[in-house]
């Protein structure tokens, strides 16, 4: 039997939770020790405790997030590969265009957000456009390059066996340019939640489509710093879900073939 | 109206390639190929072999119609490329990389030239299946070409040219990235395929042990500029096995061509 310490779902999960529970402890013991005011740096427990007395405020404030988080990623990606594919067709195309895909990339979001908050009535649609500015770079680029990323000799190969345009889109490049995709979707699923957390805080939007920054900015307005924690908290575990997430999707879509997702061997 | 040759009737009468006093000069104005004369019977397997720079690929290209000859004329089949038909079909090129789809398994890659050519699913897995059985990798269908060794992925790409059941057979130093044991094997397995196919094969080769055991004619090549410099008869008859290597035969005809490379390198230095 293999020890326990060396088991592959042991180095996965337990040991990072292990760390994490180690942390939390000396930050408990800390704030307890020092006798640290909740309302200056809380306690793990200070945030637990707001956590489940706030939870559906926060909850509902998670689903305005994750909504804008989702709309705008989705329409990055559907953007970003049309793109790719545009600028795979024709070199002219890429050259003429390339330069303004790159100055949406280096606009801070923060500097565009308020231009778009004005002109976008619709707040949700507002904040979708802010955070697929930032979501939308990394799909294109990685994606054109996964698209050019062919192997010369199975391209020869499949011009010798007069494949047509189509044919080759499908068989030929597509499959060549997953890895690539993948890549460019981590980096974007990541982008799209940061996206749509600053554009709340510029959009400053309360109501209906009061996402998880406005609470944070609610709580501190209010020095309610455990709850601020509390969403905070929130924030990083969506992030880390949907990094998982992406993981799990290039596992199936690469697992079998690609280097990037193979698991080791023996 | 004909579209294409008959190839039972073509089979025993008409040559497979005729060259043509075809030569190839290159767009910055270099001379790949001095004119050759040369002509390819069914069921022959010729080697083209010779130091660097003699133009052994570009001479394949050239049989393959994947580069046009500058001067005079390509003939397949004593006819023209149309009636003759698209040349994916009736040919197969096997290059020295296994050119596989690493996302594909195995039996997906057989099947990928068929599928190019809109046979339909089912009877491509079933030549598909033939093929691999063939060159002895059923078993290896359902894998992915990166579980597969080097002479294994070489044996799939072999598979994927057969599928087609082309006539032709156009090979460009396939086993030349293969150690010595599994290249030997991978030529017997060769030449008896050859045999049982009728099929006509042209090989480029560095090796002189693998001309000599696979051909049944060498032309030997020479640089400075590439040309055909003579051309040598194997008159061994066919099928032949592993024991055809041990034979005294063997050794005295590898020392004749040895030779006889020798003299074009020679006849290969710059002028």
């Amino acid at each position: 039997m293999t020890p326990l310490v060396e088991r592959p779902w042991f180095a996965r999960v337990a040991a990072p939770v292990c760390v994490a529970l180690l942390l939390l402890a000396v930050w408990q013991n800390l704030c307890t020790v020092y006798e640290v005011p909740k309302y200056l740096f809380p306690k793990p427990t200070d945030v637990l405790e707001s956590l489940i007395e706030n939870h559906v405020t926060l909850l509902w404030a998670l689903l305005s997030t994750l909504k804008v988080t989702a709309y705008a990623f989705g329409l990055s990606v559907l953007l970003g590969t049309t793109v790719a594919f545009l600028f795979v067709q024709s070199k002219l195309l890429e050259l003429s265009l390339f330069p303004y895909a790159v100055l949406f990339q280096v606009t801070p979001v923060a500097a565009i957000a308020p231009l778009i908050v004005i002109l976008v009535k619709d707040t949700t649609t507002a904040l979708t456009l802010c955070a697929t500015v930032i979501a939308l770079f990394p799909i294109i680029s990685n994606t054109t390059i996964g698209l050019r990323s062919v192997d010369p000799g199975l391209a020869a190969y499949f011009e010798m066996n007069k494949a047509g345009r189509w044919q080759m889109l499908w068989r030929l490049r597509i499959p060549s340019a997953l890895p690539f995709f993948m890549a460019g979707l981590r980096i974007s699923s990541g982008l799209a939640l940061v996206g749509a957390v600053v554009a709340e805080f510029i959009a400053g939007t309360g109501g209906n489509s009061a996402g998880l920054a406005y609470q944070i900015m609610q709580a501190s307005f209010q020095l309610d710093i455990p709850q601020m924690f509390a969403a905070l908290l929130l924030i990083a575990l969506t992030g880390v879900a949907l990094f998982g997430a992406m993981i799990q999707l290039q596992q199936f879509l690469l697992g079998h073939w690609h280097e990037s997702a193979l698991k080791a061997e023996r | 109206m004909l579209d294409r040759v008959n190839p039972s009737f073509v089979a025993e009468t008409v040559p497979v390639v005729e060259l043509l006093s075809a030569d190839k000069v290159f767009a910055n104005g270099t001379r790949g190929l001095a004119p050759v004369d040369l002509t390819i019977r069914p069921g022959e397997f010729v080697s083209l072999i010779g130091p660097s720079g003699c133009g052994k690929s570009t001479l394949l290209k050239l049989i393959a119609n994947l580069i046009e000859p500058s001067d005079g004329r390509l003939v397949w089949w004593r006819g023209s490329f149309r009636q003759v038909g698209s040349p994916g079909r009736r040919l197969a090129f096997v290059f020295q990389d296994p050119t596989l789809m690493p996302w594909a398994k195995v039996e997906a890659n057989v099947r990928l030239p068929l599928e190019l050519a809109g046979v339909k699913r089912a009877e491509a897995r079933e030549r598909a299946a033939e093929a691999l059985a063939r060159v002895g990798l059923t078993e290896a269908a359902t894998r992915y070409p990166r579980q597969l060794s080097g002479g294994m992925r070489m044996r799939v790409s072999i598979a994927r040219a057969l599928v087609t059941q082309p006539d032709l057979l156009l090979m460009d130093e396939p086993f030349g990235a293969l150690d010595e044991f599994t290249r030997n094997r991978l030529d017997e397995e060769l030449i008896g395929l050859c045999h049982e196919r009728g099929l006509t094969n042209v090989f480029v080769t560095h090796s002189i042990w693998e001309a000599v055991f696979l051909s049944s004619r060498i032309v030997v090549m020479a640089a400075n500029p590439g040309r055909v410099f003579a051309e040598y008869q194997v008159n061994e008859p066919l099928p032949r096995d592993a024991s055809f290597r041990d034979s005294a035969r063997f050794s005295a005809l590898c020392r004749e061509l040895s030779a006889l490379l020798s003299d074009a390198s020679l006849a290969s230095v710059p002028r």
